[in-house]
């Protein structure tokens, strides 16, 4: 109890009482409303303590009497997302591929939807823009092995390449070298024919003839007489800045001799419930097709 | 004598306990009413801010067919702010940060010059504090009635009047809450919408918001907000000087006070100050000027009209409290006079910054473009290379067009000989610059993919940039980007 109050004679204010080495303390009064203001801030933090997950013990926590949850809030709201995504995505179903595209409000949908889709599956091989690399096509250039209109790539990506379903895109290039087809020294005058007339690099002292009449007889079926390349055996074009295999010489004669044959899966939603439906895959085309090299 | 000393009187005649209460009761403040030039002053003021503050949403500004037609709109959803001529887009925030610097400095001049007169006249709490204790004069009389019914029991008059006067206030109350909302939305659209019950909850909940806020502020809380809430007066001695004109009392000339006589005898030996107290009945903060400068004083001068017609009344001359300098007053109980002088550094440094604020914004303002572009180069791939040989690179293009009409832009390349470009996803030839429209008002985001054949030399990256012209009214802007190659690793 504080028992010397006393009015301090330079500010008129009288002293709580309290007393410290000398030191005092000048009284001045909290206004009381205040104080009721603290009271009732601190009842209102009872009541939240009630109504909302507050207090936590050993295995669990007490849930509040209203029942919210930040989890089940964020699980309503990606169903009702989904719900509403679904509307649009029902729509790409049914729809052809070309009309999705003339459609500004349902493209925004299937670009977006086809970005999460790529990243998710087809990144690994050919990169998070679509870049490729040796061996993986580059999906953003304007090089297409079997064709980079929409519906072309709509049905690679359903069905894949060499991927065993009987809709596949397929074709062999024959190991000319590994199957005696062609001598080594005759891979050599077709690489050099090649390496010059379609990659860009002149041979010293190569016999380009040679190599011009072999090239005829057995590439130009495919790879066509000015190595244009042929999109319904996926044969790629050999006049071209871009090439799938490492743009060197010996990739060229390694290619001759016993060629890569590219692989992709089909996407098909198969019965195992692995794959995409077909608006997934129609997004994804749609998103491939406007990475830069669309048809 | 101030609410504190009253407080202190009032515990101390309790008995004379030998403990001190932490916590004070509120002293209730009758103020009464006065006439006056001050006071004119003061409902003038009043009258031009609430005007301002109710109507100004309300007014119509012609900006094109198919526009915003609100003179002042603070379009959140759009994020577009709208101020007369002016359209303001969320990038332009930092006007704002130069009108708060602008407001701050200016608020330390005044306070510099005239003390709180902010505090006194032009701020909302003063503003509404006044207008309610208008209200509350009206339906339940000046003064000394108030104190008598509010000391007095339950009557039926005191109930009536008492619900009357809450309920106009709570009228208030809920006009100011809807007249700011008026501020976001269209007004005459959203008054429709709220009496139908289709406006958006925001809209309902800042209405009860403020309807809350001003009933409580302005109706209950008044002058505590001034004295314990405020941080204004904790830092106004910080902008206040001798030379600055406040509302004082004068002692040299009041003191001594008392109620004597006044017949010319200097007998009596009494000042001036006839110790009537009207100064102390009409401050709506509830003290008393002659205490000399303090905290709770808002300088609203209506002392001064108060103490002037007593001075009238008993024939003696103005001015026994008014607004003068700490400096003058000295002076003046010397039988000197200093005169008051509004520019000495204080005052011209606060003017200099002012004018320096004003100078850059109203230049930025002035020469403000109505054209914006972004470049973003594409992150993955860098760069394609493409059948020809090519290398092609991806960009992001974003146009502002400022301008409240639509218009085509010419976009064009500098520093890629040669270099071409086209849209994505659209079938024109590539081509060296491109026209690309863009809706009034909008910002249009196109994908852009550039075709050249970079420089050996530039090791990989070279500069390009993107230069962009209104077709309309020529007016230009660049973005320098960067185009991307395979450099000297490449074979």
């Amino acid at each position: 109890m504080p028992t010397k109050i006393e009015k301090d004679t330079l500010s008129g204010r009288e002293t709580t009482g309290h007393e410290w080495d000398g030191l005092k303390e000048l009284n001045t009064p909290l206004p009381r409303w205040w104080l009721y203001t603290f009271a009732a801030c601190c009842l209102c933090a009872l009541v939240l303590v009630l109504l909302l997950p507050s207090i936590p013990y050993g295995s669990g926590y007490f849930h509040g009497l209203l029942g919210l949850s930040s989890r089940a809030t964020v699980a309503a709201d990606v169903k009702a997302m989904e719900a509403q995504r679904g509307i649009f995505m029902d729509k790409i179903k049914t729809m052809p591929i070309e009309q999705v595209k003339q459609d500004p409000q349902l493209l925004a949908v299937a670009t977006a939807a086809g970005r999460i889709a790529f990243a998710t599956n087809c990144q690994p091989c050919h990169g998070p823009g679509g870049e490729g690399r040796i061996g993986y096509p580059n999906l953003a250039d304007d090089t297409w092995l079997w064709g980079g209109k929409l519906a072309d790539i709509q049905q690679t990506i359903t069905y894949g390449i060499r991927s065993g379903h009987e809709k596949a895109r397929n074709s062999t290039m024959p190991a000319f070298g590994a199957l005696g087809v062609l001598k080594p020294e005759q891979i050599e005058a077709v690489a050099d024919y090649v390496w010059s007339a379609f990659y860009g690099h002149a041979e010293a002292g190569a016999d380009l003839a040679k190599g011009r009449a072999l090239f005829v007889e057995n590439c130009a079926v495919c790879h066509g007489d000015n190595g244009e390349g042929k999109r319904d055996v996926g044969a790629p074009p050999l006049k071209s800045a871009v090439h799938l295999y490492d743009d060197t010489r010996a990739a060229v004669v390694t290619q001759i001799t016993n060629p890569h044959l590219g692989v992709m899966p089909t996407w098909e939603r198969r019965g195992n419930n692995t794959g995409l439906d077909a608006a997934t895959i129609k997004s994804v085309a749609l998103y491939v097709h406007a990475l830069g090299g669309g048809e | 004598m101030t609410s504190h000393d009253k407080v202190r009187k009032a515990t101390a005649s309790e008995g004379k306990q030998s403990h001190v209460s932490l916590y004070a009761a509120r002293v209730g403040v009758y103020p009464k009413a006065v006439r006056g030039p001050v006071r004119t002053v003061k409902w003038g003021v009043l009258a031009f801010c609430l005007a301002v503050y109710y109507v100004l949403p309300w007014l119509r500004w012609d900006r094109g067919p198919g526009r915003v037609s609100q003179a002042v709109l603070l379009d959140l959803p759009n994020r577009r702010f709208y101020f007369f001529t002016v359209e303001f887009w969320p990038q332009d925030i930092y006007y704002l940060t130069g009108a708060l610097i602008l407001a701050a400095v200016g608020l330390f001049l005044v306070t510099s010059l005239a003390g709180r007169v902010w505090c006194g006249y032009a701020c909302p709490q003063t503003v509404w504090t006044d207008l309610f204790m208008w209200v509350e004069r009206l339906v339940e009389g000046d003064r000394n009635q108030r104190m008598r019914r509010d000391q007095g029991p339950a009557t039926v008059d005191k109930l009536w009047r008492k619900g009357v006067k809450h309920a106009v206030w709570l009228g208030i109350a809920f006009w100011t809450g809807g007249a700011w909302i008026m501020y976001f939305a269209d007004a005459p659209t959203l008054t429709v919408q709220f009496w139908r019950g289709e406006a958006g909850t925001a809209a309902y909940f800042f209405i009860g918001l403020f309807t809350f806020t001003t009933y409580l502020l302005a109706g209950w809380a008044r002058e505590q907000v001034c004295t314990y809430m405020c941080p204004w007066p904790r830092f106004q001695a910080a902008m206040l000087d001798e030379q600055s004109l406040i509302v004082t009392y004068q002692p040299w000339r009041g003191e001594p006070r008392g109620h004597g006589k006044r017949d010319g005898s200097a007998a009596a030996g009494l000042g001036h100050c006839i110790d009537c107290l009207a100064c102390v009945h009409v401050c709506p903060t509830g003290i008393d000027i002659r205490d000399g400068v303090q905290l709770e004083c808002i300088n609203c001068g209506l002392c001064v009209d108060a103490c002037n017609e007593m001075m009238v009344k008993t024939g003696q001359p103005k001015g026994l409290v008014t607004w003068d300098t700490l400096a003058g007053q000295k002076a003046r109980a010397e039988g000197r006079h200093e005169a008051f002088r509004p520019f000495r550094p204080r005052t011209l440094i606060y003017l200099a910054a002012m004018a320096v604020a004003l100078l850059v914004m109203g230049t930025a303002l002035a020469t403000r473009s109505h054209i914006d572009l972004a470049v973003q180069h594409d992150r993955a791939p860098l760069f394609v290379r493409v059948r020809d040989g090519d290398i092609r690179n991806g960009y992001t293009v974003k146009i502002s067009n400022k301008t409240q009409a639509p218009a085509e832009f010419a976009l064009g390349l500098r520093g890629l000989p040669g270099g071409v470009m086209a849209l994505a996803e659209q079938s024109g030839a590539p081509a060296p610059s491109q026209v690309l429209a863009v809706d009034a008002d909008s910002i249009g985001t196109f994908r852009i993919l550039v075709f050249g054949r970079p420089t050996p030399q530039a090791g990989g990256s070279q500069a390009l940039d993107f230069m962009l012209r209104n077709i309309a009214n020529g007016e230009r802007t660049t973005y320098a980007s960067v185009f991307l190659g395979p450099g000297g690793k490449d074979r």
